[in-house]
This record gives C-alpha cells, structure tokens and sequence, in this order.
C-alpha cells in the first residue's frame, strides 16, 4: 500500500496538470459560455431590425422594439402563414412553435430603448398638412378613419395588438400600404388596414407617411393601454 | 422462298404495328400487378387504434409537407412543388366528397400510395414518392387512410399542375413509369435483426429520405443503385448530403445518441438541421418514437460508407487569406469562436463548430453559402424549444466577399476543400 507521501505526490502532480490544462485552454481562447438570453438567441435579427431592434434612422426595416407584444406575434404568425410575405422572414419563422413566437414577441415588446431622430425632414408643408389632417381627423368623405382613432392619440399604439407607426422609415410605410393594396400583405379577416389602405389614394399615402416619418418620438412612448372608444372598423387581429 | 419487298406502306404498316406494340407494352406496365379495388368508401369501418397509428404514420411520412400548404386548412392540399418540368400541385386528402378523398375506397388509396394511380385511373406524377411509398404495408395505408378519413372535411378544389409539354401529358408519364417504376413491397433482410429492417423500411418507404439524398437522373427519377448517396434538390439549391458517405452525412462512425438528436431536437454538437432538413425535424422526426429513432439510426449507421476521396493540395492565396480572416473575426468568430471551435450555453453546443465541420467542406458549397448569405434557426422541437439562430450576412456582404469568408472557412483550422468563387456565391444566392 502506497504512504501517504507517495499518495499526496501522485495528488499534487494531479493537481498541477488539471490546473496547467485548464490554463492553457483558457489562454487558448477556449470560448465563453454563450449567454442563455433572448438577446443571445435574437442576434439574427438586427441584421435587419438593427441593435435591438431598434432600426436605424436611414433604411428600409421596421423597429420592432416596444411594440406591442400581441402586434408582433400576429405578424411573425402572419409570415408563417403567408399573410405576409418577406422571404427572410418567412424562412426565419416557419419551423418555429407558436411558444417560441409569443417568447420573441414578448422579448421586442420588452425593449424600451430611445428612438433616432426623424427620417424626414423638410418636406413640402401642404404635404405634411394633408398628412397630419388624416391621422387626426381621417376623411369622412372616403369612409376613411383617423388614424388616431385606432393607433392611439399619440400614435404610440395601443395594448394587446396595435402598433405605433412613428419611428417607422417613409419606405416601409408607403410599401405596407402599397402591399395592402395588392393583397401581398394581408391580416387576420376582417383586414381593416387593407380596407383603409385601398382607400386611400397614392397621394394620402405618401402624406400619411411623410408626416408620420417626420415626427420626433419622445423617450418610452409607451402604447395606450385600451382605446379610448371601439374600433370605428372591424379588425381580425384586434377582437373585440 | 422470296423475302418480301420493302415498300413504302409495308415500312408505314411494320413502324405502326411496333408503335402499337410499345404503346401496348407501356400501358401494360402502368397497369399490371394492380390488387383488384374491391369495397367501396362506406366499407372502410377505421378503429381508433387504426386513426392514431395513421396520424402517426403520417408525421413520419411527413404528409403535410406537401399537402398541407402555408396557412392553409391541415391536409387541404393547394401547395405548390417546383420542379424542373413545372410545378405540381399537392392534392386535398381531407375527406371532403366532391374536392377531397370522401367518396375513395380504402383499395383506392391503397392504389395510389403503392402504385402511383389516382381514384378516377389518372396516372401520379412522382413528386408525390410513390416509388418510395409503394413499399408501404397495406396495414399502414388502412391506417393513414383511417386517419386521413377522421379529419375534417375542406372544401377546396385541387389545382390544375402547371407542367410543361409534353409532361403535362399522360402518355408521357405512362412512360416514364414504364422506364422508371414498379411497384414493389419492402422484403425484409433476414439476416439484419428486426430493428435494422424497422428502419430500413422508415428510411426507404414510409421516410422517402431518398426523395432528397439521392441522386436524380435526367428524368427526375432517383437511381437505387446510388441509394442515399446525396442529391442536389432540384430548384431550391439546396444540396442534400450522401448518407452513404463519411465525409458528407453519414453517421457510421455516430453514437445512436447523436443521430437520435438530430432527428429528434435539429441540433446535435456536430451539426445542426438547416434548410429543408430543419423542416423535417419540425414537422416529422421529432415526433417519432425512440424505438423508430433507434431503428432509423441502427440501418443508416449500417450503410456502407464511400470513403472520402482524395483532393489535390489546394493553393491558398495569402492576400485572400488574410482578407477572410478578416471577414471572419468581425463577423463570425463572436459565435463560432476564433479557431471555429463553435460556441457553448449552459446546455451544450449552440453554435456548430466550423472545423472539421462536414457541411462546410462539402465538395458543393451550396449549403454553405446558403447559410452565410440566409442565416436562420434550426427548428423549435421539444429537446430544443429555444433554438438560438445565425443571421443572414447576404445584406452586409458582397458576393466576393462572402466568397473568401467560405474559402477561409473551408481552409483554415486544418479545414481543406477547394475555395469558393463569387461565381458560386451568385448562383447558390
């Protein structure tokens, strides 16, 4: 039987080359562990959505950061139903769990991060007049609501499913409605945006969306939580 | 005795009669061997073990890829499947009389599944596998068929193919069956243990794995005498990898263990489904059994495996070396690691190691580019309900650049397989 010196030799010797391996590995960059977060796991998505999802001032992505939850599940369910149609989009959601969408869903909505300044500046007045006036008061004549009227009096949208739309680049906003009007985006029937959207003439568009990308969004422009008054139309993505 | 002389309407009479022959002898292969249909529709009476077991055969056989479309009603059909002669769209299976499969016999889906003939006599075309269903049991054809009968009726009338002549006719078809098909059923190997013939049969018939990892001819048929040794999907350049070969997917030198999470969870510390396989896990693998899994894993592991050939000695350009491993400490090396050693959570590997990683050293770097212009997620499954995900850096980067970031990446770390031009990066994107 081995002494005690003999045992704590062979120990000591064992302890040196567990301490000398895993020296080594770390020096040799042995990587950390991979943080087990939701901002871990969304790193796909601000190649597009930006840092956080927070887009950027200049391009074409939508900011997905703080809007609601229940708006981003409906359109990460509308691209893997094909509602909506963004090939990346659609690739990226397809083999995934409604669990996992409400989680992502969940995430965005979470984030509370400030916002660029406006992408528009200096656009004609009578332009953004025209703008202003149907996100105030819409147009009766045309059957066409305010936009406040559903989006909230701030524009900041409102709780579970109705986005914000400032903060949103003039292109994507001409191009959702563009693709309302051509039924390659569409929502849960009754699709109220699409009926709005087909409304409106390519002129209203483009005011509704220079005002809206003009306007300077304050710090936690949080979504209201009910609306002030009914949907003045039926919309499947907002039961009520 | 004088022999005839050859004249014009003699040579026209001799070429119809052979016409007519070949057309006989066609016709006949499209038809012979069929059981004869007997029963009707109401004399199908399904037990509830027949509907479950069918629901099951149906995850495995992953019906609702194809007959299930995006968004659409479960199993309505309406999907379209591009391939090189038009696209072919799925059929409703919902038990709807007037546009689904309501008024079929259980003889006449048996029919179709084993050999490729609709209800109405219509030839199949073979985007729907029958070569590989056709060795489905009648046992499990009665059981899909239950199942498929339990769901609701939709009313939605199939769409007309969109085919190009002359596949769009039934002749044509007729004779590519006759070239290409026959009706078979799945005789086990006597000598392999009951579990390797389980998985065989999951692999070949019901799986129809071969429909994507085997090569295709000119006629769109797979060819048995390469079986699973990996095929480029037509259309979607995705390429999927030889089964059959060590240095592409074959998992004879795999723990059961590893080819059992692939299949069940889409990510394993070797690999993770992407593309077209992480639709498999999604919508069929995951839900097997660990029996099936297990005998799934025991025949693939049994394939004999081609040994990797040899490669010349590739040439490493230093300037584009240098340019790649640039390219890859900004962009890649925070999640696969600065040697492509891959990136662990608390759970296991999350982020693939890139060296000695098979998929990117495939002698077609279509999945590679694939990956680094599309980025995605493996699927959401049980094991991995959470998965983490890859971004896409087609918008960042330029096809030359996205060229020597794959060129690095199959030449660093002791990794060896030829470069990748822009060219490649254009056509793969």
């Amino acid at each position: 039987m081995p002494g005690f010196a003999q045992t704590w030799k062979l120990l000591r010797r064992a302890i040196a080359f567990f301490v000398a391996t895993t020296m080594s590995a770390a020096m040799a960059g042995a990587p950390a562990t991979v943080p087990d977060t939701m901002a871990q796991r969304m790193q796909p998505c601000s190649a597009c959505h930006g840092k956080e999802g927070r887009a950027t001032q200049q391009g074409f992505f939508p900011r997905i950061a703080g809007k609601p939850a229940g708006y981003l599940y409906n359109q990460l369910d509308n691209f893997r139903s094909g509602r909506r149609a963004y090939p990346t989009m659609t690739y990226f959601v397809e083999q995934m769990s409604d669990d996992y969408l409400h989680e992502i869903a969940d995430y965005f909505a979470s984030l509370d991060l400030p916002y660029a300044p406006p992408q528009t500046v200096g656009a004609p007045a009578d332009e953004i007049a025209r703008g202003e006036a149907l996100v105030r008061q819409g147009d009766a004549a045309h059957g066409i609501p305010a936009c406040v009227q559903c989006h909230g009096a701030a524009m900041t949208g409102v709780l579970p499913a109705i986005p914000g739309l400032l903060g949103l680049p003039r292109g994507y906003l001409v191009e959702q409605f563009g693709a309302w009007r051509t039924g390659q985006r569409k929502a849960l029937a009754p699709d109220c945006m699409a009926k709005v959207a087909t409304s409106l003439t390519p002129v209203d568009i483009t005011a509704v969306a220079t005002w809206l990308s003009s306007q300077p969004v304050a710090v936690g422009p949080a979504a209201a939580d009910t609306l002030a008054r009914p949907l003045p139309i039926a919309c499947g993505s907002v039961p009520q | 005795m004088k022999a005839p002389r050859l004249t014009w309407p003699r040579v026209g009479a001799l070429l119809v009669v052979l016409l007519l022959v070949a057309a006989g002898l066609v016709a006949w292969l499209n038809v012979a061997g069929e059981d004869p249909l007997t029963g009707d529709a109401n004399s199908f009476v399904a037990t509830p073990e027949q509907v479950a077991r069918g629901a099951y055969l149906a995850r495995a056989g992953n019906c609702a890829a194809c007959h299930t479309d995006r968004g659409g009603a479960a199993f309505a059909g309406g999907k379209g499947i591009a391939t090189p002669f038009g696209t072919v769209f799925a059929s409703n299976l919902t038990p709807d009389a007037k546009t689904g499969i309501g008024t079929w016999s259980a003889a006449q889906f048996w029919r179709a599944l084993h050999n490729g003939r609709s209800a109405d006599g219509r030839l199949l075309y073979p985007a729907f596998p029958y070569p590989n269903f056709t060795e489905i049991t009648r046992a499990d054809a009665d059981a899909l068929f239950a199942f498929l009968r339990s769901q609701v009726p939709v009313t939605q009338v199939n769409r007309p193919h969109a085919l190009r002549f002359p596949y769009d006719l039934q002749p044509s078809l007729a004779v590519w069956r006759a070239l290409f098909f026959s009706p078979g059923v799945y005789e086990p190997v006597v000598e392999r243990s009951m579990q390797w013939n389980r998985g065989a049969y999951l692999v070949r018939s019901l799986g129809h794995c071969a429909a994507c990892h085997s090569p295709r001819n000119a006629f769109g048929a797979t060819r048995d005498s390469l079986e699973l040794s990996g095929g480029l999907i037509p259309l979607q350049n995705w390429y999927a990898p030889s089964l059959a070969s060590s240095a592409e997917a074959g998992v004879a030198d795999w723990s059961t263990a590893d080819v059992a999470a692939l299949l069940k969870t889409g990510l394993t510390p070797r690999g993770a489904a992407l593309g077209p396989m992480a639709e498999v896990v999604f919508r069929s693998t995951q839900y097997l059994n660990d029996a099936d899994i297990g005998a799934m894993a025991e025949f693939l592991k049994s394939l004999p495996q081609t040994p990797p050939h040899a490669r010349a000695a590739i040439a490493v350009d230093k300037a584009v070396q240098a340019h790649g491993e640039a390219l890859y400490k900004d962009h890649c090396a925070a999640c696969h690691g600065a040697n492509g050693e891959g990136g662990s959570g608390p759970n296991g590997v999350v982020y693939v190691p890139l060296a000695g990683n098979r998929k990117v050293l495939l002698d077609t770097s279509a999945n590679l580019i694939h990956i680094v212009v599309n980025g995605g997620f493996p699927p959401t499954t049980a094991g991995d309900p959470r998965p983490y995900g890859m971004p896409p850096f087609g918008p960042a980067l330029k096809d030359e650049e996205i060229a020597v970031l794959a060129s690095y990446v199959r030449s660093a770390w002791g990794n060896a397989a030829p470069p990748v031009s822009a060219l490649d990066v254009l056509n793969a994107r």
